[in-house]
């Protein structure tokens, strides 16, 4: 396997000028680009004799609803000839579209629309971004984090209607989430010790505040 | 059956204007592997452009998943393909392993990779002889399905369930395999190549198969690169890629076998491609059972990943608390992310695992390989005969059950 480092001057040499920031963890380089020019780093990537990222392996977004840019969207690129991987981000929100790749790469077609269904990112330039997992007539973007796990609807068939018909969820039992972040264990990982739901049971108020 | 493209007006040279003459095919169709729904728009009985509608067997696994904890999660990887369960849970441990950094014990890595390989014999097994149903043939089928019957009793020993195994964990396998069964398997490893003759002098060289799929739906190695294709589907079209060899995980770099490659890319190709494989994991079996350590563990001895022994529990107070938090909290997994691949019969399986740092997965993206595969279906059948977008779909080995997620 081609070393990352490697990897990462030759990618800097070849789109540097479109790279936002680059970094390489657990031995995976990942590469965050200026959104417009995401067609051509792809590009780039793809004929660049030093990459030769040959084929796009995968396109998904990541919700992150507490940022400005909400969704990441990431493109996983392999390359047979380095034997090497790349993973390429770029930052968008729920309005402003990503201009597709389709024109690089076929295989972008069904992903970015399972992006635009799942997630709710459009794409600038698709020729026919319809949704493509859920159901037809299907409304909302159920990967986006403020999208109930259990929805909104539920369908059955109704033997009065002879016909499947849609009904607003009802739970019998509400569903169960459990406060499992405790403030006396876990997240022993990162130093400092970050904030978490629950950590004003271990320090009560009047001690945390100061004279 | 509809006119589903109104604005696909065919003139014709006699200057009439006809509408394409669609058809819609599945989604209960004995051919369509599954809930597959094509809307084909023809020419006579040539297929103009086909229109695969997926989605019928969505049950939203990345959402549940992002819901569950770490070993919650893993019983999903099973009903994903439900044709190939462990090599999809090996996916996932993986991808878990790499974001905490856990080693796994040697004996456990033999054991998956054992258990890999019979799985990818039982997904060749059910594709080839579903593929030959889909021409004709039924015969093969019924000798298979003995086969797969074999296979899945060695799963059932192994994990206790025929097909959901829920085995492979982040750390190594749930359990040690139980006495007897290396020997049964290896019993079973020296009778299999009959069975591959049998098979093989059914299909690979009647004439009414080659008929139906030599040169049929076929891609070249520009448009198998292009389209995404990974696995027997890549290799179908002569590039001789596999993540066992290119980016080999647990002791695969320790096996020794071949990987066979197509010339021609067609639906027969990729027949050959997928029955060679069966041979070279039957030779990769036979490896692990001769070198497998007999004895040792088979996950890791870190007891804020990997359970406690029953019997420890009994008698330890702290492999009780143990027990408790792993099957009520779970474990937490360093923030991170990763792509982590295998290569799983169908093609290049991929977990993309985004940890925040909790005990649940922040985002588990699962790039199924068939997904890309069926996107191919509208340039592979065109200008085929409608009979051979069976044959098509057929030679994809598509499984719903990874496409929709």
């Amino acid at each position: 396997m081609l070393p990352v480092e490697q990897l990462q001057t030759a990618i800097l040499a070849a789109v540097g000028d479109a790279i936002v920031q680059s970094h390489a963890d657990l031995d995976e380089l990942t590469i965050l680009v200026n959104r417009p020019r995401i067609a051509d780093v792809l590009r780039a990537l793809r004929d660049d004799e030093a990459i030769m990222m040959s084929q796009l392996v995968d396109i998904c977004a990541v919700d992150y609803p507490e940022r400005p840019e909400r969704f990441e969207v990431v493109y996983h690129l392999l390359s047979l000839k380095h034997n090497a991987r790349i993973r390429v981000k770029i930052l968008t929100d729920e309005a402003t579209p990503v201009p597709t790749v389709i024109n690089v790469f076929s295989t972008a077609g069904w992903f970015e629309r399972e992006a635009w269904d799942l997630m709710g990112v459009t794409f600038d330039g698709h020729p026919d971004l319809r949704r493509i997992l859920t159901d037809y007539g299907f409304e909302g973007h159920p990967l986006r984090k403020d999208f109930p796990l259990s929805g909104y609807v539920e369908v059955r068939y109704s033997d009065e209607e002879k016909r499947v018909i849609y009904e607003p969820v009802k739970l019998p039992q509400d569903f169960r989430s459990f406060d499992f972040l405790s403030p006396w264990e876990g997240m022993t990982f990162e130093r400092p010790m970050p904030v978490l739901p629950g950590d004003e049971k271990a320090t009560p108020a009047e001690t945390t505040v100061k004279p | 059956m509809s006119n589903a493209f109104p604005e696909q007006i065919i003139e014709q040279e006699n200057g009439k204007k006809i509408l394409p003459f669609t058809i819609n095919f599945g989604p209960q169709h004995p051919a369509a592997h599954g809930v597959l729904r094509m809307i084909l728009e023809m020419d006579g009985e040539i297929v103009e452009r086909a229109d695969p509608h997926i989605g019928l067997l969505h049950r939203g696994t990345e959402k549940l998943i992002e819901y569950k904890t770490y070993t919650q999660a893993i019983p999903y990887f099973d009903r994903l393909d439900y044709v190939s369960p462990m090599c999809q849970e090996h996916a996932f441990a993986l991808a878990v392993e790499k974001l905490m950094g856990l080693t796994v014990p040697l004996r456990g890595q033999y054991i998956r990779v054992l258990f890999s390989e019979i799985t990818r014999i039982l997904n060749h097994i059910l594709n080839i002889t579903t593929f030959a149903i889909d021409l004709g043939a039924v015969t093969p089928s019924l000798w298979g399905f003995e086969e797969r019957e074999i296979l899945m009793e060695f799963y059932e020993r192994v994990s206790g369930a025929r097909m959901h195994a829920n085995y492979f964990r982040p750390g190594g396998v749930h359990q040690d395999m139980p006495k007897g069964l290396a020997e049964d398997i290896a019993i079973w490893a020296e009778k299999f190549p009959k069975f591959l003759k049998d098979v093989g002098e059914l299909l690979t060289e009647n004439r009414i198969f080659r008929q139906r799929t030599v040169d049929i739906g076929i891609v070249t190695k520009e448009q198998a690169l292009d389209w995404g294709f990974t696995g027997p589907m890549l290799r179908a079209s002569g590039v001789a890629w596999d993540l066992r060899k290119a980016q080999p995980y647990d002791v695969y770099d320790k096996m020794d076998f071949d990987i066979p490659v197509g010339k021609t890319g067609d639906c027969y190709a990729r027949y050959l491609v997928r029955f060679e494989e069966m041979r070279q994991s039957l030779r990769i079996i036979n490896q692990c059972l001769a070198e497998m350590p007999k004895t040792g563990a088979v996950m890791t001895d870190d007891h804020k990943v990997a359970p406690p022994k029953r019997g420890e529990m009994k008698m330890s107070m702290e492999a009780l608390i143990h027990h408790f938090k792993l099957y009520t909290e779970g474990y937490h997994v360093p923030a991170g992310e990763t792509y982590t691949a295998v290569e799983a019969p169908k093609g290049e399986f991929a977990v993309y695992l985004v940890s925040d740092g909790t005990n649940k997965p922040y985002r588990c993206k699962i790039r199924a390989p068939g997904f890309p595969h069926l996107q191919g279906s509208d340039f592979m059948c065109k200008g085929h005969m409608l009979a051979d977008a069976v044959a098509i779909i057929g030679s994809m080995d598509v499984v719903f059950g990874e496409i929709d997620r």
